[in-house]
């Protein structure tokens, strides 16, 4: 190997080491445990190799509630806060004054501390033996029935978790889709104006495939994001997340290691790879889908 | 399709808050382009020149005004039913549509009865592509393509549905000078080709000068002068036009109208009978230049500049308002010296006076 071409490496080699001690052992370490069939903690010591591991974890009954609830929490999170924070940017974009006061408060939830805005859900949802919460409160006023949606049906906890993780990403999205917006050549609003495009015509073959790009990228770590969800159930649910059975995959994985019953590193590690298989194969979908569909600009 | 703009006036809120008010960017225009000719719009960069074409377009309401498009008063429709194409400085092509969606799009925006078939609509693009010789190019994506070529494409869909009137807005800044070259004598044959009533928006004079049929200068919002732009450049009717049209351009000295006759200096240099005296501001052309050993005007040389065609003699008067005075006389004439004092005869229809106080015409 000449001179030339040890600099290089040289160069890299600090990156190269922090991203081997932090990233790619502990990677190759969980794969490590997840095979290791009756692996102890305290002797270090396993019984055999194989797939037992995931066996287990998928006939858990805790893991499989986490799977649902994680899975229904991506599919009504991603779209509908994709969503809403589309409409609210074009909202912003078109408005001419307050343009920067709007885009402050929006961006108001993405500073706020995730435990505090829990804690202020959980006040506006709770119903306690004194009150019933202000969203019972307006729902009593418009004549409707008292849910009880901490401790209340699954619908209830499912809506209150889908609303609070909307609302906690809404404001990036939101930043991320206005900036979208801006960069998007008005001269070209111009010209399909010229052309006689109706307001829903520009936005479909202009905006829309404009900002696409931005789009994707916020879906794609949309999913991401969700499927990692824990702390926002933590902040709302209290720890004993498996009792509310409104446990998460990841929060089944920090069970699994810290919790009431925990202590079991190789069940935790298989639950992690199999959460890294989902994101993974629902990743590659999606850059698969938005390179068919996006623009080389 | 003739164009009559009446009283024509833009005023813009004022950007400068504090300031307030409003600025005019176009004051009482009044012109009419006639049918199936094209117009160079010509002025300075912010003399409103654009906001004309935006409001002929009907991207900008006028603040007061009218705009006929033949006997049709246009002014509130929107740009989709006035019938114009509109080709911008840049270009403005859709950059995720192929060449050849980008010039269906506004045919694919037609509605209801206006609404063609799939095939009728192919071959309005295809013929539209052809006008402008980029049929070969109907898959590729603009960020594939030169300049000169999206230059055309936007051409192509300015003109795919057949529009009344065609406006350009400095269709040519940026193309480099060889494209801008080749790409004015296409826009002129295009324009030809098609017979629809064109206007572009430029600040270079010569690029109007070259393709229009009729030029019309700007200055400040205010029309200036309209006419053949051999006309114009003849018969300025102020010394903005005179200063804007021509490279290089006109030389401005200081001078006196004394017993009827110009005087630059102390020198007695043209007969003016019937012209009281006064101050006033001379602009002799380039071109307005005869070397003459027994010529009344004399000027230090400081160098000769051999263009081949013809020869450019660098000049300098006390009297001259600038730096130096270019003086062009035929190559053939022999300059035997490169500086010193040359004597020159002026023509005398190459030599406008102004007045200096306004810059209006005197004439003699």
């Amino acid at each position: 190997m000449g001179k030339a071409s040890v600099k290089p490496w040289l160069y890299l080699l600090p990156a190269l080491v922090f991203l081997s001690i932090f990233m790619v052992y502990p990677l190759f370490d969980v794969l490590v445990y997840s095979v290791e069939e009756g692996y102890n903690s305290a002797s270090q010591t396993f019984f055999g190799v194989g797939l037992y591991n995931y066996a287990y974890v998928l006939r858990d009954p805790y893991f499989l509630q986490a799977l649902k609830n994680t899975f229904i929490l991506v599919i009504i999170t991603v779209p509908l806060s994709t969503g809403i924070a589309l409409l609210i940017s074009l909202g912003l974009h078109s408005i001419p004054k307050f343009k920067e006061l709007f885009q402050t408060i929006f961006f108001l939830p993405y500073v706020t501390n995730t435990l505090a805005v829990g804690l202020v859900f959980m006040i506006l949802f709770k119903k306690t033996p004194y009150s019933d919460g202000f969203i019972n409160l307006l729902i009593n006023f418009f004549g409707g029935q008292s849910v009880d949606f901490i401790e209340g049906p699954y619908w209830a906890k499912i809506f209150v978790m889908s609303f609070y993780t909307v609302w906690v990403v809404l404001p990036f999205k939101i930043l991320i889709l206005t900036s979208a917006l801006a960069s998007v050549d008005p001269v070209l609003y111009k010209a399909a104006k010229v052309d006689g495009a109706s307001r829903g015509r520009i936005f479909r073959r202009i905006t829309l495939p404009m900002i696409s790009p931005m789009i994707f990228y916020l879906v794609i770590t949309g999913f991401i994001g969700a499927f990692k969800a824990y702390a926002d159930e933590v902040a709302i649910f209290g720890t004993n997340l498996n009792a509310a059975g409104m446990n998460t995959i990841v929060g089944f994985v920090y069970d699994m290691l810290y919790g009431d019953s925990g202590g079991y590193p190789s069940y935790a590690s298989a639950a992690a790879l199999i959460l890294f298989m989902i994101v993974l194969t629902i990743t590659v979908i999606n850059l698969l889908v938005s390179r068919r569909t996006s623009v080389n600009v | 399709m003739k164009i009559r703009l009446t009283h024509l006036t833009k005023e813009f809120p004022n950007k400068n808050k504090k300031a307030g008010g409003f600025v005019t960017a176009v004051n009482d225009f009044d012109f009419t382009i006639p049918d199936g000719k094209l117009i160079g719009l010509l002025g300075p960069s912010g003399c409103g020149k654009s906001t004309l074409l935006n409001m002929i377009c009907g991207l900008e309401p006028p603040t007061s005004g009218r705009i006929f498009f033949g006997e049709d008063d246009v002014t509130e429709l929107p740009p989709e039913n006035r019938g114009v194409g509109m080709v911008f400085q840049s270009y403005a092509l859709y950059p995720h549509l192929t060449v050849l969606q980008n010039i269906l799009f506004p045919l694919e925006n037609l509605k209801g009865k206006e609404r063609l078939s799939k095939d009728v609509m192919n071959a309005k693009a295809e013929e539209a592509a052809r006008l402008v010789q980029i049929d070969q190019l109907m898959d590729r994506k603009p960020g594939e393509l030169s300049g000169g070529q999206q230059q055309r494409v936007a051409i192509a869909r300015a003109l795919v549905k057949r529009p009344r009137v065609l406006l350009l807005d400095e269709p040519l800044s940026n193309l480099d000078a060889r494209l801008r070259l080749q790409t004015r004598e296409e826009i002129r044959r295009i324009q030809k080709e098609t017979g629809i009533t064109t206007v572009f928006v430029t600040h270079d004079q010569e690029e109007a000068m070259s393709i229009s049929d009729e030029i019309v200068v700007m200055s400040a919002g205010v029309l200036q002068q309209t006419g053949m732009p051999q006309e114009v450049y003849d018969d300025p009717i102020n010394l903005f036009v005179a200063m804007f049209l021509g490279t290089p351009a006109i030389n401005v000295f200081s001078g006196q109208i004394r017993d009827c006759a110009l005087y630059i200096g102390e020198e007695r240099l043209l007969e003016t009978p019937g012209i009281p005296d006064q101050e006033v501001t001379v602009g002799i052309r380039p071109e307005g230049f005869v070397l003459d050993a027994d010529g009344p005007f004399s000027m230090e040389m400081d160098r000769v500049e051999v263009m081949g065609r013809d020869t450019t003699l660098i000049c300098r008067h006390p009297k001259f308002r600038g730096d130096t005075v270019r003086a062009i006389v035929p190559s053939d004439t022999v300059v035997k010296r490169d500086s010193g004092t040359v004597r020159l005869t002026l023509k005398p229809a190459k030599v406008h006076l102004f007045r200096p106080d306004t810059g209006e015409r005197v004439r003699y």
